[in-house]
């Protein structure tokens, strides 16, 4: 049977995680050719509640298109941290936005901290583009689409004004995460 | 030239594949998890000419879709299930007064209000009895992207064929999520326009059974002028009571339907040769019934997949004959027993069949399906 990657994103609602799995799931199967299909679940507000997207990549058709056990995944909150990492197969990886997950959550997976947020806000000057930086992080840690795939996803999901902002938010997520990794 | 492709949700590829059947008119009323077809059809009807509108409420939208119709153009509504109530009603006009039409429903759960956000395949009993008398029903569910996309055009090709309403029901899993979608290249896809009348204007009849059980249908406000009405009527347009009439009337109305099961019915089969065990499921769930059969085949079992595309009129005889092979049928579905009644009433003894009920909002998972499989052999 095919390899089946799964990814996830989660966080609170507004955080632009859905978003970031569209993205990714564009770069899986627009850019690169592969099958991917992207998921979400959210509550009925708009913003805040746990919200997550989940992206599902192999090289066949893809049948069942929720997660089973992830490969590696995102926690931008405490609460998506405790709720949605009980899920990760062993020895899979998560990754935590360090300004906002204070506790690690226990399992048998590798546990990476990136300080997500402030880099957008700090590094990039806008925290919007948070999802981006998370987006270009997880792609340095799967390794599941290239890192040219994942940048011009990026570029072909956002409008020509903001292209430039995306682009280094892309970019210092992908690049402090290869930081971590060494 | 390569095909255009692109990363859409189920919802995005249902309003697409509307337009590339040459649907021109939209009424609408946005719900969750419908609401994206709406949005696109608002973006896309104007670039071609056609009109979008957001109606008052949805009933008001089952209704201007009705007069869209009549007037000669494709039209569709979207909805989900406290608006798929609203509709019901009008939905009995377009069966009684034959007004070719395609209804979206993107089921959530219910009764009422329900749970927006959450998937449910619990309207699927009432795509076939939702509205009150006896008519036909033709509903089809979809299970993927591209899917959605074919199959809403082919609802729009049934309904203008055998002049009636046509459902298309899916769960928020498929209208939510995101594939690849490939653009069919116009031409690549049968279009059926419906069948305009040839005779003199005078000589016009809107239900007129000389040609068949399916009448030619002459544009509304055109040079043909004809009566429609929610009465049971004659052939001419015109309400009757003659037991006769009314009888041939409703009797046609359901064989027209009836004697087109070969060409209305589509399903997929996925190792059902010699399956011991085959799961009869349909939209999402279906995807998770695949997945359950490759999983049990690597571990021995004799499982397969049945997959109604068509859900009304249901596949009855090949379901009949698929029983007679096999040990069990396991329906999963998001409701706590629906298209389980009709395998049941189509199986009659010739094997068991159990049903795996879901209403909490989450999918049916393959482990499930996997695990009933097992208790069934």
């Amino acid at each position: 049977m095919a390899e089946r990657y799964e990814v996830r994103f989660s966080g609170a609602g507004g955080q632009g995680l859905i978003t970031a799995g569209i993205i990714l799931a564009q770069a899986a199967a627009i850019v690169e050719g592969k099958h991917a299909v992207q998921s979400q679940s959210y509550g009925p507000e708009a913003r805040g509640g746990a919200s997550k997207s989940e992206v599902i990549i192999s090289d066949a058709p893809i049948d069942y298109p929720k997660a089973t056990l992830v490969d590696a995944c995102l926690a931008m909150t405490q609460v998506a941290a405790d709720k949605y990492s009980d899920t990760i197969k062993a020895g899979g990886l998560l990754l935590l936005d360090d300004d906002l997950v204070k506790e690690d959550p226990k399992g048998d997976f590798k546990i990476y901290r990136m300080p997500i947020t402030n880099t957008a806000k700090n590094e990039i000057g806008r925290e919007i583009v948070a999802n981006v930086v998370a987006m270009g992080a997880m792609v340095a840690l799967t390794g599941i689409v290239s890192k040219e795939a994942g940048e011009k996803a990026v570029l072909d999901r956002v409008p020509e004004a903001f292209k430039e902002l995306n682009q280094k938010a892309y970019a210092a997520g992908y690049d402090k995460m290869k930081a971590l990794m060494d | 030239m390569a095909k255009k492709v692109a990363l859409l949700q189920g919802n995005e590829a249902c309003a697409h594949g509307a337009v590339y059947a040459g649907c021109t008119f939209f009424g609408g009323y946005p719900i969750t998890p419908s609401t994206e077809v709406a949005e696109v059809m608002s973006v896309e009807l104007p670039k071609i000419g056609g009109a979008f509108i957001q109606m008052e409420d949805e009933i008001a939208a089952m209704a201007s879709i009705l007069g869209g119709a009549l007037t000669g153009a494709k039209a569709m509504t979207a909805t989900s299930g406290p608006g798929m109530s609203l509709k019901q009603e009008l939905l009995g006009y377009a069966c009684i007064a034959e007004i070719p039409c395609v209804i979206i429903n993107v089921m959530r759960g219910g009764p009422s209000t329900g749970m927006p956000t959450g998937p449910s395949q619990s309207d699927v009993l009432q795509a076939r009895w939702g509205t009150h008398g006896d008519h036909p029903a033709i509903a089809l569910a979809p299970s993927s992207c591209q899917e959605i996309f074919s199959e809403t055009v082919r609802a729009f090709n049934l309904a203008e064929k055998y002049r009636m309403p046509v459902q298309v029901v899916f769960d928020e899993i498929v209208g939510h999520m995101r594939e690849r979608i490939e653009f069919p290249e116009p031409g690549e896809l049968e279009i059926i326009d419906r069948t305009e009348p040839t005779v003199a204007p005078e000589d016009y009849k809107p239900y007129d059974t000389q040609f068949g059980d399916v009448a030619p249908l002459a544009a509304f406000g055109s040079e043909y002028r004809y009566h429609v009405t929610g009465l049971n009527k004659a052939e001419d347009g015109f309400p009757t009571t003659k037991a006769e009439l009314v009888d041939a009337e409703q009797r046609r109305q359901i064989r027209k339907i009836e004697d087109a099961r070969a060409d209305i019915e589509s399903n997929e089969e996925y190792q059902t040769e010699d399956a011991e065990v085959i799961v009869l499921a349909y939209g999402s769930t279906a995807r998770s019934g695949r997945y359950a059969v490759d999983r049990l085949r690597e571990e021995g079992v004799k499982a397969g997949l049945f997959r109604p595309i068509t859900l009304w009129p249901f596949p009855e005889k090949r379901v009949q004959e698929l029983a007679k092979q096999t040990k069990g049928i396991i329906v999963p579905e998001m409701n706590l027993g629906q298209m389980v009644l009709e395998v049941e009433r189509v199986v009659a003894r010739d094997c068991a069949v159990e049903l795996i009920g879901r209403v909490d909002g989450e999918p049916i998972t393959p482990t499930q399906i996997m695990d009933k499989v097992k208790e069934v052999l």
